[in-house]
């Protein structure tokens, strides 16, 4: 569903290089992790998915369409098919965990039932139904990266990209975000995460695209961390 | 909608800062409004004030001087005529020199009246007593030689002063214009800053509505609804500090230039409102967009 076609990122005209000749594809269902040292290019991969960040050559496709050539007016509307999560939650610290989740659905122009409904379902499968009038400053670190899951979920995405969602958290915490993620794409959601977590790759036993100094050295289908 | 109200009290601070800012300009535009309204009030009764005077000769026919003055009426460049009969200069000048017997006898020993006839143009721009002039110059000019109308025209006579208060005219309004202009766009481009200070607190909460995909509409209404919100709530305030003191200079104006500010702004209120705030919202609206524009670009 996620196809890069030797797609590299050059910063400064070209003397810094953030990916470099990348090449791989993503099928439904499928849930990757890209592991690799910080400025291995993991972000840059996850950032041009979501056309935050424009390659300096090469295509990307989402299904049949050329990401790169989706204007600006429509990008929203393709934004709305990817769930983000992020290292930092991201959360609007004004908005209790429900009105986090609520506002995503506002956004896509979801109507007062339906947010009704989605929100609680959203809160509940990230067991989070007892905090939903909490506000982020009120919940642990684990329980706001999984109020930003529920949000990113919540309008049923096509496909979940987390960016180090577990790279703030304690162990346990990491343990429940990771099991989450793993619901989740059992449930048929693809999910694509970056991290630097050794535990988290090796309990997981999936798919681990292995980068380093902006190419893929690595692609194992049931993968390791082995850097 | 909702969502602009509930950020108009969750940023009460900066909400406060930006109407405060833009009160002021709205102040400082209201105030240069009323001074410009002064300014034109005065030149207006200065221009009122200049006047060509054509003298007839005692023999005129009255069917000629009325001839003439329907003429000078019917030109577009004039504003009033006033017409004097020699009766009536007559009686004018023994009011005015009724204490002086020496001008009372000599006017006794004369069996006639010994004053024509004059009438007294005024024109609607000062910078039309030219043409009015040269008008009157060829009234004279067509005269027959052995019947002539009209003695004098004193336009020659107050060219001079005619001539530096349309230069006082051009100066002033220029002036006006030019600080008018300055204090405009000096009132924009602060207002466009605070409110785009204002907006940078909200940067975090704008990236991440884009990141859930809410479309551009939905990030900006909140924030144009919050700039209309400060221009209204400005443009209240601007009026609010204006009464006060168009209520004190109101008298001193009536004073000196005979005109009573305080009158015309009551008088005009509704157009002053109406401008005020609709210029206040205008400003409040257009940061707003320019501002949150900044944050939607990818």
């Amino acid at each position: 569903m996620i196809y890069f076609d030797n797609v590299s990122k050059l910063y400064n005209d070209g003397r810094s290089i953030a990916i470099e000749g990348i090449t791989f594809q993503i099928e439904p269902k499928e849930f990757v992790s890209i592991v690799g040292h910080s400025g291995a290019g993991k972000s840059t991969i996850l950032k041009m998915i979501i056309a935050e960040s424009k390659p300096t050559s090469g295509q990307i496709f989402f299904e049949s369409l050329d990401v790169n050539k989706i204007p600006r007016s429509r990008l929203p509307q393709y934004r709305r098919k990817i769930g983000t999560v992020f290292q930092d939650f991201k959360l609007l610290i004004n908005k209790t965990a429900y009105e986090n989740i609520a506002f995503a659905m506002e956004a896509n122009g979801r109507t007062d039932d339906e947010i009704a409904e989605n929100v609680p379902q959203a809160l509940a499968l990230v067991d989070l139904t007892d905090k939903a009038w909490n506000f982020p400053d009120e919940l642990s670190g684990g329980e706001k990266q999984r109020v930003a899951i529920a949000r990113a979920i919540v309008n049923q995405p096509d496909i979940i990209i987390a960016d180090e969602p577990t790279g703030n958290l304690d162990p346990i915490a990491t343990y429940e975000v990771v099991q989450i993620l793993r619901k989740i794409n059992d449930l048929g959601t693809t999910v694509v995460m970056t991290t630097h977590n050794k535990g988290v790759i090796d309990e997981l036993g999936r798919r681990v695209i292995t980068m380093d100094g902006g190419r893929i050295i690595r692609d194992d289908v049931s993968g390791k961390y082995v850097l | 909608m909702r969502a602009g109200f509930v950020g108009f009290w969750r940023n009460a601070y900066v909400s406060l800062a930006s109407i405060f800012v833009i009160t002021i300009a709205l102040f400082v535009i209201g105030s240069t409004m009323m001074i410009d309204k002064l300014l034109v009030v005065s030149l207006e009764q200065l221009q009122a004030k200049v006047d060509i005077n054509v003298y007839f000769v005692t023999t005129a026919k009255q069917d000629d001087i009325d001839a003439l003055r329907t003429s000078l009426e019917a030109l577009p460049d004039v504003a009033l005529v006033t017409y004097t009969s020699r009766e009536e200069a007559l009686s004018k000048y023994r009011a005015r020199y009724q204490s002086d017997t020496v001008a009372m006898q000599a006017l006794d020993e004369l069996k006639e009246n010994p004053l024509g006839a004059t009438i007294a143009i005024q024109a609607k721009e000062v910078s039309q007593y030219e043409n009015i002039a040269s008008f009157l110059d060829e009234q004279k000019a067509g005269e027959e030689p052995q019947n002539p109308i009209i003695s004098k025209i004193n336009y020659a006579d107050k060219k001079e002063s005619i001539n530096k208060l349309q230069n006082i005219i051009d100066a002033v309004e220029r002036g006006s214009y030019i600080s008018q202009i300055v204090l405009i766009v000096a009132a924009i481009m602060i207002t466009f800053n605070t409110i785009r200070l204002a907006i940078y607190t909200a940067r975090e909460e704008i990236s991440i509505m884009r990141l859930v995909g809410a479309g551009n509409m939905f990030i900006r209404g909140p924030f144009m609804l919050q700039g209309l919100m400060y221009g209204f709530i400005a443009g209240v305030m601007a009026l609010l500090i204006l009464y006060p003191i168009l209520l004190w200079l109101g008298p001193i104006t009536g004073v000196f230039f005979g005109f009573n500010i305080f009158d015309y702004f009551v008088g005009n209120f509704s157009s002053i409102f109406g401008t005020l705030i609709g210029i206040g919202m205008a400003l409040g609206l257009v940061s707003s967009v320019l501002a949150v524009a900044r944050y939607l670009r990818v």
